[in-house]
């Protein structure tokens, strides 16, 4: 889904485990549809877990962390679990930064969170 | 000894303005980024900056005009090796800037606000200062040199 907002998602399920990719620019502006489409399908379907795939992001400022809180609360809610994929870089600094990351944990790669729902 | 960069004369100037709608963030860290190439930081140095206007102009649209309309102004100097962003809204202004500045505070906590602005601008620029009156609006100052040495 692309609009001119600047923002590219797509919603997947493995098992009972959603997987939003995202891709282009996380602001403030962006985040509001992102936040909606995540929670109607959390809360509309028997999906518990949220894998939230940042490898494509190419900016972010902290309404981003704004959405992984809110979506980590959300989950709390519904007894999920939640990861964030995103390689080193400008993102990965701000997620270590605010602190999200000690909430919830940040992967290299999309196999490596797949686990750690798992598992 | 280098000056303080409040006593030096910039090499570059550039002001603007645009309405405090969200769709403005991009434009208006983008245009930064443009505008601060000219001193030819490295990617990381201009995501720094992009980040930091991203902060800022977020903040006077949602806190400064509370997603009602009017202008924010973005002004930019450049000197040799730095840059020095203001950026100015007639909004509602803040009570409390040591509290603001606190780390995970927020006046907006049903936005989902993360309450990180003001600490991830510190963290990407040199120096931050706020200029506010409750009721006049509020100015966000942002100073970053960048490394000349490679």
């Amino acid at each position: 889904m692309k609009g001119r907002s600047g923002v590219e998602f797509k919603l997947s399920n493995r098992g009972n485990t959603l997987i939003a990719s995202l891709a282009g620019e996380l602001d403030h502006h962006t985040c509001e549809q992102i936040r909606q489409k995540i929670d109607a399908r959390l809360l509309g379907s028997s999906s518990k877990n949220l894998i939230l795939d940042m490898s494509k992001i190419i900016f972010m400022d902290s309404s981003g962390i704004g959405v992984i809180m809110g979506r980590y609360k959300v989950l709390q809610n519904i007894g999920g679990k939640a990861a964030l994929v995103c390689p080193q870089g400008a993102i990965r600094r701000i997620l270590e930064m605010s602190g999200v990351s000690k909430y919830v944990p940040v992967f290299d790669e999309i196999d490596s969170a797949i686990k750690y729902i798992a598992g | 000894m280098h000056k303080p960069i409040n006593e030096m004369k910039p090499i570059n100037e550039m002001k603007i303005e645009f309405l405090s709608k969200s769709s403005n963030e991009a434009f208006a860290r983008i245009v930064a980024a443009a505008f601060v190439s000219q001193l030819d930081p490295t990617v990381e140095e201009l995501t720094d900056v992009k980040t930091a206007v991203s902060e800022a102009v977020t903040n006077a649209i949602i806190h400064g005009y509370e997603n009602t309309t009017g202008y924010v102004t973005m002004i930019c100097r450049l000197y040799e090796n730095s840059v020095e962003i203001e950026i100015t809204d007639n909004g509602k202004g803040i009570e409390n800037i040591e509290l603001a500045r606190q780390p995970l505070y927020t006046s907006r906590p049903e936005m989902e606000r993360s309450g990180m602005g003001f600490t991830v601008m510190e963290s990407f620029m040199d120096k931050v200062e706020v200029y506010s009156e409750p009721g006049k609006g509020t100015t966000v100052k942002l100073y970053k040199s960048f490394d000349t040495k490679r």
